[in-house]
């Protein structure tokens, strides 16, 4: 057998590529936020063309108390990574609790919007074109509330019979990340209708 | 710095595997379990290749009603359904598959990975994208519905609105289509988001973004501008959805609902998809190019700034599609300017490929006679394209058979060559044998012919006026010869492609056995068996320039000490 002699210049240099899950999860919130944008300029473009009532002025309130807990829930998340990167699993435990708590308050903020919206106002998806455009613009940034909260119970539980610990880190900074992106889809769907389209 | 001995026999895995034969319940239950990106990928490709004989079947059913005037081979109605399927299928069934099928199959063997980033995701995508498939032809049996009226869609592959809502297309069949979208759609999305992280985080050792082949650069610039495509469409379909289950406006023209914001929202998809399946074509061609002319690929970092430029551009050019619905003067001036500025990074590459082939030792094999005949094509879709992006003229021509012509030049001329090059190029990878090459000129030769015949004539029926989408015309046109010649072109393809799988099937049980590296080849993916075992690589590769193989073939005069 005849062997060849390779001068090999790089032998020595390290090689670290960026993790998958956080690249895999990078990729789909840019696909994501292409499906928001589309919705968004749905919304934008419809405003003001409804042939009938209500308008968005007549009917919407400012979803104060519950963007408040969606925002801070970023914060709390983020105290959750920092937690379990440094392996305080309690501390962990706790910050993810708060969280999964601050995202329910809000779905249920959104709930009793809506049932105001529909037995009072008399707003359904069908009613006009702002009915048609609000209600799947939040409903999409509803749907991925529920999303992400049915992934961090199932953190929150698998969590409590002890089996989560440092090491899962990276994979949990995966969810988190999708997380920030709910949180930060929420600041473009407020501004754009109770905001500038009210 | 160190030197170190590598034996060739061991830096190529020459390992020959002998598997048992399971019985045919195991096989199959092998297959429809798999995680393994191979297999997946042969999955993909004989999906789509069976998708390609169903919609090229649906293309000669139109051509033989169009073949003489006043014809009644179709009624009007299933006119209107094989054109829609036929062009949805193409697109979404047979494009896209073919796409991911040479993605899953090649991208971790060139990047010297065991598989693909996330590879249960990988069997997910594959299963979502073929249950779309069945939804979509399903449709043909259960699209009535209670109704009684149509069965499969009949609103033609761009769907414009309002004809999809509920009013004008009652029954299931627009259902169909948009579900079977949606669908396929989340595969598409699971398999660009998969590929990206295989490109970004898989990569063996030393192989930096500036090393990587270019059919593994292109892919992952695919996969991007994948990622914004797709999802536009996603959105648009969940709209016409709302619209036809929930009593929704958005489409709804009696409702201030706007007939124009579906065509923006479907072309923001529509034309960056071109791209989405062109790019890949532009893959195939950069590997089988200089491997047949033995020549490394000219003006790499060039090819790579234009792939990417390609991609910014697409994205910015979709309403030269809508010059005719009456846009402002300001629109219709930015869309043709931004349109004929594609044609800046695609000349680039066309005179990359020209460079490389310059002073090669070409051999004409079937795969590199196909590139060679895309080449030539491209340039004339290219020019037909910048043509049309004058808004003037698109107004003469729009919804003619010179659109058709055009698009069908892209579509078959670059990416349906490209694809079977790309098949006979790896197919010896894949299988362990190689395809038949008399059969693959036989192939050649009659699908170049038929392809001209065919689509040369067509941009003539344009410009003699004749529109797209009728199912007939009168005698008295003067379109009479030119589209019986036309549909005479059509079934050439035809048998064409038949002997292309008849080459596929009969290659499998009866071809030469190819070895590891048939074509005398330079990146990774041939350094180890045909087919490769189920890990790709015994020990992980490590590389040090653009060439890995070349370099292990030849010490003497190793490619990184070019490379800067």
């Amino acid at each position: 057998m005849s062997s060849v002699p390779l001068y090999n210049p790089e032998r020595t240099v390290d090689w670290h590529l960026p993790g998958k899950g956080r690249v895999g999860m990078s990729a789909l919130i840019v696909g994501e936020s292409a499906l928001f944008t589309i919705f968004v300029v749905a919304y934008v473009f419809y405003l003001g063309k409804s042939l009938s009532g209500p308008k968005p002025s007549e009917v919407l309130e400012v979803p104060i108390l519950g963007t408040i807990c969606l925002l801070s829930s970023s914060l709390t998340i983020w105290r959750a990574e920092r937690a379990i990167e440094d392996d305080r699993m309690a501390s962990f435990t706790a910050w993810l609790g708060a969280t999964i708590t601050l995202a329910a308050a809000f779905l249920m903020s959104t709930a009793l919007e809506w049932r105001k919206l529909i037995y009072h106002d008399g707003l359904t998806i069908s009613t006009n074109l702002f009915g048609t455009t609000f209600y799947s613009l939040v409903g999409l940034h509803a749907t991925h509330v529920v999303v992400g909260l049915l992934l961090l119970t199932s953190v929150f539980l698998v969590s409590l019979t002890g089996w989560v610990d440092s090491r899962q880190s990276e994979r949990f900074g995966v969810v988190a990340l999708y997380w920030h992106f709910v949180d930060a889809v929420w600041i473009v769907v407020f501004s754009v209708v109770y905001l500038i389209g009210r | 710095m160190s030197e170190y001995l590598l034996p060739v026999h061991e830096a190529v895995d020459q390992t020959i595997y002998e598997t048992p034969r399971g019985t045919f319940l195991e096989n199959l239950h092998g297959w429809v379990v798999t995680v393994d990106h191979k297999r997946l990928g042969i999955l993909y490709i004989l999906y789509s290749t069976f998708f390609l004989l169903v919609a090229g079947a649906e293309a000669l059913l139109i051509r033989i009603q169009l073949a003489f005037p006043r014809s009644h081979v179709l009624s009007a109605q299933v006119y209107n359904r094989f054109f829609t399927m036929h062009g949805t299928t193409m697109v979404f069934l047979v494009g896209m598959p073919f796409v991911f099928g040479f993605a899953n199959y090649i991208v971790p063997l060139q990047i010297g990975a065991r598989d693909m980033a996330f590879p249960r995701l990988n069997a997910f995508t594959f299963w979502l994208t073929a249950f779309g498939g069945l939804l979509l032809y399903y449709s043909f049996l259960g699209g009535g519905g209670l109704y009684g009226v149509g069965n499969a869609p009949d609103v033609s592959w761009w769907a414009y609105a309002p004809l999809t809502e509920r009013s004008f297309s009652p029954g299931h069949a627009t259902d169909y289509w948009a579900l079977a979208l949606i669908v396929s759609g989340f595969g598409t999305l699971g398999t660009a988001v998969n590929i990206i992280a295989t490109i970004i985080s898989m990569r063996c050792p030393g192989m930096t973004l500036m090393r990587m082949p270019l059919f593994t650069w292109l892919l992952l610039v695919v996969s991007m501008l994948t990622l914004v495509t797709i999802t536009p469409l996603t959105a648009a379909q969940l709209m016409l959805l709302i619209d036809r289950y929930l009593g929704g406006h958005f489409f709804d023209t009696q409702a201030g609902g706007s007939a124009q914001v579906w065509m923006h929202f479907f072309w923001i998809f529509g034309h960056p998809e071109v791209y989405v399946l062109v790019l890949p074509a532009f893959a195939i061609a950069n590997e089988v190019i200089p491997v047949f002319c033995r020549k490394a690929i000219f003006g790499y970092p060039a090819m790579v700034a234009a792939s990417v430029g390609i991609m910014f551009v697409s994205y910015s050019v979709w309403a030269h599609h809508m010059f005719t619905v009456g846009m402002t003067s300001v629109s219709n001036a930015f869309f043709t300017l931004s349109t004929m500025l594609v044609g800046v990074p695609t000349g680039i590459k066309i005179f990359n490929w020209i460079a490389t082939l310059w002073g090669g030792r070409i051999r004409f094999t079937t795969p590199m006679l196909f590139c060679i005949a895309f080449l030539f094509q491209f340039v004339i879709a290219g020019l037909t394209g910048i043509m049309q992006s004058v808004a003037p003229w698109d107004w003469q021509l729009h919804n003619s058979y010179f659109v058709i012509a055009h698009f069908h030049y892209v579509l078959v001329g670059a990416i349906v060559f490209c694809i079977f090059a790309g098949i006979y190029f790896w197919y010896p990878k894949a299988t362990g044998k190689l395809m038949n090459e008399t059969l693959g000129k036989w192939h050649f030769w009659l699908f170049v012919i038929g392809f001209h015949i065919t689509f040369d004539t067509m941009h003539f029926l344009g410009l003699l006026g004749m529109p797209r989408s009728i199912y007939t015309y009168q005698p008295d046109r003067g379109w009479n010869w030119l589209n019986f010649v036309v549909s005479v072109g059509g079934l050439i393809q035809g048998v064409a492609v038949l002997i292309f799988a008849y080459n596929l099937i009969r290659s499998y049980s009866q071809g030469e056995i190819a070895g590891d590296d048939p074509w005398d080849a330079w990146t990774l993916e041939w350094t180890t068996s045909s087919p490769p075992p189920v890990y790709n690589f015994e020990e992980l590769p490590e590389v040090h320039s653009r060439r890995p193989l070349w370099d292990l073939k030849h010490p003497d005069d190793p490619d990184w000490e070019y490379e800067a």
